[in-house]
């Protein structure tokens, strides 16, 4: 059960929409159009879609959380799990090349960058969706249902806990995401969460 | 019998894979494998034993992550000494009549290199030594690295198993499904480096099964001139029924292994999901391995990306990194200002170069710590492979170690000292070194003489243990208008060494036409004359329309430019000028729009047109005062009224950057200053690995005049007071992303208050709020880059 597992997603289309709204822009103008224009087309093949992901019984006493060797405390994530007996925990990413391009692009012109940034995390929250898409459908053929995905630093979720979860799911041999000495993850355009199921 | 000696003649039958056997004995999820070498040593010694009654001819100690950053150096030794033991324990009661060795298994530390993780390039070094010196103490025949994900960290492995004992060395890597390392290296790109490095055998591990390896296995195969090595997954894992399968038996892996090894493969075993079944029915099928395949002779050298194969056709060197003749390129050495030279790689290859030559000589300044600094810095944003250029032998060193990949090394020649002092490098780092036909005695002037000396080159690399393939000639390019037969001669040289030496050869070729008129014309028909002669590369100017017309032209008449594309697109690019420009970066021509109102836009590249019209018959600073302040202002209050947002604020910023180009350059003609602005240091905090942000404040703060030093991201506090001292900086601005590097801005505020009293701190960042830069100590903090800004404004007004 505890197996971690490896899977590699082929990402969706661009939303255009989430890149404006990740740059910060509330209307688009033909310039900021031509900006995502010229993002989308650097970063053609920039992406990759991999994550790993293990499935773990859950178990709860004293508002304390535990799920294999993570035990943490955190009244939002408890509410979150309500009424599960078992979680997905995950570790996503859309890989280095993005990170090289943001830091390459931010030589040459700061507004690329500022695009190919949204852009990046675009990409990696459609990575996460339509992994918890496909995690939902797996689930549902057993009459079950999942929880929205909840990552350290949400709410009071520490992001200590970022640490057992690398340990766990071994994100850096499996899907190449690391962990710094400040819990940032490299490449950056990564996600880790867990998943209640009920 | 030693291992190498055993490779000659048979194939090596490594072990399986060993988390899946421990998971099923019990070993929990996020619980570290390696301490169960001291808790549960049975376990460990039966899995090993089970591996060598199977066939296999090497187990590798349960260490794949026994390093500093996961364990206390007393419990690393005794984690690694009881793993080496329980491999001979092993080894003592295994019943298996085949020869036994046992490998130091080493795996990735888990934490990515700079500049794109954390971890110092030395650091990792260190860590994998102290790995290697304990496997060494304990008794192991050979050092295996495997599931490399990063050919930068593999190059550190490599290089701390090498510097710390005289084992063979293995080297595995996990390529993805595209072929390619996680941080994006080519197999062939590995084979050039880790060859180049001496690695003893090269290969792929976990990660697919084996079918799904084979294109990466046959790449290797073609280039590596060492064994090897093949370790797959027994396929992907899926879960069914609550238990754990791969989906490829026993049976049909050891039918796929075999495959590989019938086209060259000599050493294999299992990764992940494999275990005694699969080694057993692998060994068993008792492939049949073809004899040790001959020496490669390909000339590569190699990024952390891609490596550049000097078979394929000519080769372009982007020459323009070099202070020589250039005050602006001088200048920008002096002050530090390493994006200037970024700048001049990423136009050189978007010009076109191929590798791009780098020479940061200047006589006042440290040469290793800035060359060192440039390589880096360079390889963070630009994937062309490097050429290191210097003198300096230290300085080369400096470059070559921290080079991520197998660089051109420019260069040595045929006097004793500089190929003591050059080969030595060459031999430990790997690369491809140019030699130049001079020696003791100069430079000769006769075909012959420098045949002579490119002879002799050749023989004490091989003393060294350098190939001539990795040995270029550069036969030296003189001037014709002081010696009218000194191009004949340099080209009767390449064109003998090409043929009676069959080695590659390279030449600078601008020399030819100094103290002429129309350079450009000379140096581009003596280049095709070289070329038709045997040329392998030009060390030249990207940015020469007359170079790389020729250089087209020469491709599409040899058959080496398939239905002559590249030439097309040349032709695309000509402007007609001089120069030649970056493809694709027209702007839509807009006639009538003012500067002002083009600035407002955002068009950069219609901002420096205008400009340099309007300095015809406009004075510079008019210029400033009526267009370009006014744009900036406009945008920066729609910015604040949130009626502009942020990419078209920068895309202005940009644009007004483009116009001041043109603007300080006939500023600096005329010798004619701007009043002196604030010093601002601006750096993203230690630790933290996120700059994005902080470039747009520098990026603004420059338009509105201020002089910014910008330190990069995850600098230390101490660089930053030393920064600030040394630039005299009215303001430090601070940028941090996440929680957890907000105690690190703390404390660089704290030094900066006590240390640079004068100085101003202004913070900012996501995490931060205003009561958490009060909380901090800061002077100021600032939501955005127009706050900055404006706060930089109000600090000058206040000391006026």
């Amino acid at each position: 059960m505890s197996t971690v597992l490896f899977k590699e997603f082929t990402l969706p289309e661009v939303d255009r929409h989430e890149v404006l709204r990740y740059m910060g822009c509330k209307e688009s103008t033909a310039e900021t159009e031509a900006l995502i224009d010229r993002a989308i087309e650097i970063a053609r093949g920039a992406f990759c879609g991999k994550v790993c992901f293990c499935e773990l019984p859950l178990s709860v006493f004293d508002s304390q959380i535990q799920f294999g060797a993570i035990r943490t405390k955190s009244k939002n994530l408890l509410k979150n799990l309500d009424g599960c007996e078992s979680v997905i925990l995950f570790g996503a990413t859309v890989g280095i090349e993005i990170d090289r391009l943001i830091m390459r692009y931010g030589k040459i012109s700061p507004s690329l960058a500022v695009c190919l940034q949204a852009l990046g995390a675009e990409r990696i929250e459609a990575l996460c969706d339509i992994f918890c898409a496909d995690m939902a459908r797996k689930q549902g053929f057993q009459g079950k249902r999942l929880r929205p995905r909840f990552s350290p630093g949400y709410g009071d979720f520490p992001l200590d806990a970022q640490k057992e979860i690398f340990a766990i799911l071994g994100c850096d041999r499996r899907i190449g995401l690391t962990l710094n000495d400040s819990l940032i993850m490299s490449p950056t355009k990564s996600v880790t969460a867990i998943i209640g199921i009920y | 019998m030693k291992i190498l000696d055993f490779i000659k003649n048979n194939l090596l039958i490594l072990d399986g894979g060993m988390g899946t056997l421990l998971q099923s004995h019990g070993l929990a999820a996020g619980e570290l494998p390696e301490r169960w070498n001291l808790t549960h040593p049975k376990v460990i010694q039966k899995i090993h034993r089970d591996y060598y009654n199977a066939g296999s001819n090497v187990v590798s100690t349960n260490t794949f992550g026994a390093n500093l950053l996961k364990f206390s150096r007393e419990e690393l030794e005794d984690i690694i000494r009881a793993a080496v033991e329980n491999a001979k324990i092993a080894r003592e009661t295994s019943n298996s009549g085949k020869e036994r060795f046992i490998a130091l298994d080493i795996g990735p530390s888990g934490k990515l290199l700079k500049p794109y993780g954390d971890f110092d390039f030395e650091d990792a070094v260190s860590l994998f030594a102290e790995t290697v010196k304990l496997g060494v103490k304990y008794g192991v025949d050979f050092i295996f690295i495997e599931t490399m994900n990063d050919s930068y960290e593999t190059k550190a492995a490599l290089l701390a198993a090498k510097e710390n004992c005289d084992l063979p060395v293995f080297v595995s890597n996990a390529y993805g499904s595209d072929g390619r390392l996680m941080t994006g290296a080519s197999s062939a790109a590995m084979v050039a480096m880790l060859e180049g490095m001496g690695a003893d055998a090269i290969g792929a591990n976990c990660s697919l099964g084996p079918s799904q390896l084979a294109p990466v296995v046959e790449e290797l195969l073609k280039y590596a001139s060492v064994p090897v090595l093949l370790k797959p997954n027994a396929g992907l894992p899926e879960i069914k029924d609550g238990k754990t399968v791969y989906d490829i038996t026993p049976e049909e892996f050891a039918k796929e292994v075999a495959m590989l090894v019938g086209k060259g493969v000599r050493i294999c075993g299992g990764c992940c999901g494999t275990t005694p079944d699969y080694i057993r029915a692998l060994a068993g099928s008792n492939p049949t391995i073809p004899a040790m395949s001959e020496k490669k002779n390909d000339t590569l050298v190699s990024s952390y990306t891609h490596a550049v194969n000097f078979a394929n056709a000519p080769i372009l060197i982007g020459e323009r990194i070099n202070p020589t003749g250039k005050k602006r390129f001088k200048q920008a050495l002096r002050d530090r200002d390493i994006d200037f030279i970024l700048k001049e790689g990423l136009d050189q290859e978007a010009a076109g170069a191929h590798i791009l030559d780098v020479n940061v000589g200047l006589p006042e300044k440290d040469e290793p710590e800035t060359i060192k600094e440039v390589v880096c810095a360079l390889q963070a944003v630009c994937n062309l492979p490097l050429q290191i250029d210097t003198a300096n032998p230290v300085a080369m060193e400096a470059a070559l170690r921290r080079y991520n990949g197998k660089a051109m090394i420019n260069s040595v020649n045929g006097k004793a000292e500089s190929m003591r002092a050059v080969f030595p490098l060459v031999k430990k780092y790997g690369g491809v070194v140019v030699a130049l036909t001079l020696d003791e005695n100069g430079i000769p002037d006769s075909v012959d003489g420098r045949l002579e000396i490119a002879k002799r080159i050749l023989s004490v690399a091989k003393e060294y243990g350098i190939d001539k393939k990795d040995i270029i000639f550069d036969t030296l390019t003189m001037t014709v208008s002081a010696e009218p037969t000194a191009a004949l001669v340099t080209l009767g040289a390449l064109r003998r060494i090409r043929e009676e030496l069959g080695a590659n050869t390279v030449l600078g070729v601008s020399n030819v036409s100094f103290g002429l008129p129309a350079r450009d014309v000379l140096n581009s028909a003596f280049f095709v004359s070289a070329l038709e002669n045997g040329l392998s590369a030009a060390i030249m100017n990207p940015y020469s329309a007359e170079m790389m017309k020729a250089y087209y032209s020469f491709r599409a008449l040899h058959g080496l430019d398939e239905n002559c594309s590249d030439y097309v697109a040349l032709a695309a690019r000509l402007t007609g000028s001089e120069t030649i420009s970056a493809a694709g970066t027209s702007s839509a021509d807009n006639g009538t729009e003012s500067l002002k109102e083009t600035i407002i836009k955002g068009r950069c590249d219609k901002a420096r047109e205008l400009t340099v019209a309007m300095l015809g018959d406009t004075p510079a600073l008019d210029i400033v005062k009526e267009h370009i302040i006014p744009a900036l202002d406009v945008v920066g209050k729609g910015f604040e009224e949130h009626t502009v947002y942020l990419p078209g604020l920068l895309m202005s910023a940009e644009a007004a950057k483009a116009a001041f180009e043109p603007i300080s350059e006939a500023l600096a003609a005329s010798k004619a200053e701007g009043a002196e602005r604030l010093t601002i240091v601006m750096a993203t905090v230690k630790g933290d690995i996120h700059d994005i942000g902080k470039n747009i404040v520098c990026l603004l703060l420059e338009n509105y005049g201020f002089r910014v030093i910008d330190l990069g991201r995850d600098v230390a506090p101490e660089a930053i007071v030393e920064a600030a001292l040394r630039y005299k900086a009215e303001i430090v601005g601070l940028s941090a992303l996440m929680t957890t590097t907000v105690p690190s801005m703390e404390k660089t505020v704290a030094m900066l208050h006590e240390n640079v009293p004068f100085c101003k701190v202004i913070v900012g960042g996501a995490v931060l709020t205003e009561e958490y830069a009060n909380m901090i100590g800061a002077d100021k903090y600032a939501a955005d880059a127009m706050e900055a800004v404006r706060y930089a404004e109000s600090v000058e007004a206040g000391l006026k």
